[in-house]
């Protein structure tokens, strides 16, 4: 019975979301969005501040936001201070995992597995090759698809590799968490750095450069291989906490 | 076509929240409603014949038909959160089992 | 065979993809809400992540399709597997 109502509330909300979405001419139908009618062709322009002079690959100088990532543009430089309040989500998360999970004595969880050698190597050997794919992710952000949330996260997947394929293996906890305060203390810095230089927390205060180049874009590329550190070693923690338990 | 199935899931989640009575399963069916729920607003920014929003050798100029970036910047930040309520309430739930014993809800406070 | 090639490179190839991906999208996530297993759920759940990264490249949306498939597929499924090990419920024969 319990079962039902549940079922007939969830239907009846979907139906009602589907009926007013449907019979609703503000709401485009999927696939006939209209991007210049809204606040993303300024992102795409490059002129929320009206100073357009148009964009190409590879030629422009000095635009307004430097990446050719659009989607970097807006985490990272249009709405930066919005990603600032989401790492320091994930930072409060993690601390929170830490305080329901960790203990003062810890150990490596007892698990029923014995990995032998041949295991152990080839985890070395993939272990660079996963760590340098995410390095690579974090700093071509601004020019290709990934930057620092997927980048950090493959950081924190090579460490959980050789978590699994070593029973007694663990990291440097205490470094991590000095290198995550790092990262994020910087964050905040660089956004203090532009208030004083220009006026605006987390402004661009460096060279854009053109379009499409690796050295280009000011602070973006800083601020993102930031975001890696703090976010790789946050989840590396979080990883840290799930795989250990209190030893008598 | 995305989008309906995106609904769905949507209810879906809302539908396990409601009716299961198993820890992990609840941190489960709020998983599922994410995923729907970031599927959705990314169709909200779908263009037909759209490119990603890049610019690159072959799209290089603003007058290119880009697909709305605004959406996706905004499920970017929405799935990394997500992974931290979920690795929070691992943590919960793993508490909850330490001190009772079991992961269900009816089982729990008998002893 | 070039009427096939032309087939497949008008967007009704994305049209069928996305019907299907719609289709296993419910069925998975049915599935991972009602199946009685828990470890059965997680793969479950870790497989619609991995749909959905599909359903983000479809939809044009790389840099969302890339962490997805990093965070959502790779290390909520190895989070929910380690609280599983950890309290004993799977693994231990």
């Amino acid at each position: 019975m319990k079962n039902f109502l549940a079922f007939v509330a969830s239907m009846g909300l979907g139906v009602m979301i589907i009926l007013s979405l449907t019979s609703n001419e503000f709401f485009p139908e999927f696939g006939s969005a209209d991007v210049s009618s809204r606040v993303s062709q300024g992102y795409i322009d490059r002129d929320v501040t009206e100073a357009n002079v148009g964009v190409e690959f590879g030629v422009s100088e000095n635009l307004e936001s430097g990446p050719a990532n659009i989607v970097t543009a807006i985490v990272a430089d249009y709405r930066s201070f919005d990603t600032l309040g989401e790492v320091t989500v994930l930072f409060v998360s993690s601390l929170g995992v830490a305080l329901l999970l960790g203990t003062a004595v810890q150990g490596r969880i007892k698990l029923d597995f014995r990995p032998n050698f041949m295991l152990k190597v080839g985890s070395r050997a993939l272990f660079g090759i996963i760590l340098m794919t995410g390095v690579f992710i974090i700093i071509h952000g601004h020019l290709t698809p990934g930057g620092g949330f997927p980048g950090g996260t493959m950081i924190a997947s090579s460490i959980l590799l050789l978590y699994l394929a070593d029973d007694q293996f663990r990291t440097k906890v205490t470094s991590f968490k000095v290198l995550e305060s790092f990262a994020g203390s910087l964050y905040v810095l660089i956004g203090i750095a532009g208030l004083f230089i220009a006026d605006y927390f987390l402004v661009n205060f460096l060279d854009n450069g053109v379009l499409g180049e690796l050295f280009s874009a000011g602070i973006v590329p800083i601020i993102y291989v930031l975001i890696g550190l703090k976010v790789g070693s946050e989840i590396s923690g979080i990883i840290d906490n799930f795989l250990t338990e209190e030893v008598a | 076509m995305i989008q309906f199935a995106a609904i769905i899931l949507m209810m879906l989640g809302l539908y396990g929240l409601l009716t299961q009575r198993n820890v992990i399963k609840i941190i489960i069916s709020l998983n599922v409603l994410e995923i729907g729920l970031n599927l959705f607003i990314i169709s909200v920014g779908y263009v037909d014949g759209g490119i990603a929003p890049i610019f690159t050798g072959v799209a290089s100029t603003n007058a290119v038909n880009f697909v709305d970036p605004l959406p996706q910047a905004l499920v970017l930040t929405a799935i990394v959160i997500g992974v931290g309520t979920t690795a929070l309430g691992l943590a919960l739930a793993k508490n909850i089992y330490q001190k009772y014993g079991t992961f269900e809800l009816d089982e729990m406070g008998e002893e | 065979m070039s009427n096939v090639i032309d087939y497949f490179q008008a967007y009704q190839l994305v049209d069928w993809l996305s019907f299907m991906i719609s289709i296993l999208l419910v069925v998975l996530a049915f599935l991972a809400i009602n199946s009685k297993s828990l470890i059965k759920a997680v793969m479950f759940i870790s497989s619609l992540s991995m749909l959905a990264v599909v359903g983000f490249v479809v939809m044009k949306a790389p840099d969302v399709a890339v962490t997805e498939a990093v965070i959502g597929s790779g290390l909520v499924t190895s989070l929910f597997v380690f609280t599983l090990l950890g309290v004993g419920k799977v693994g231990q024969k």
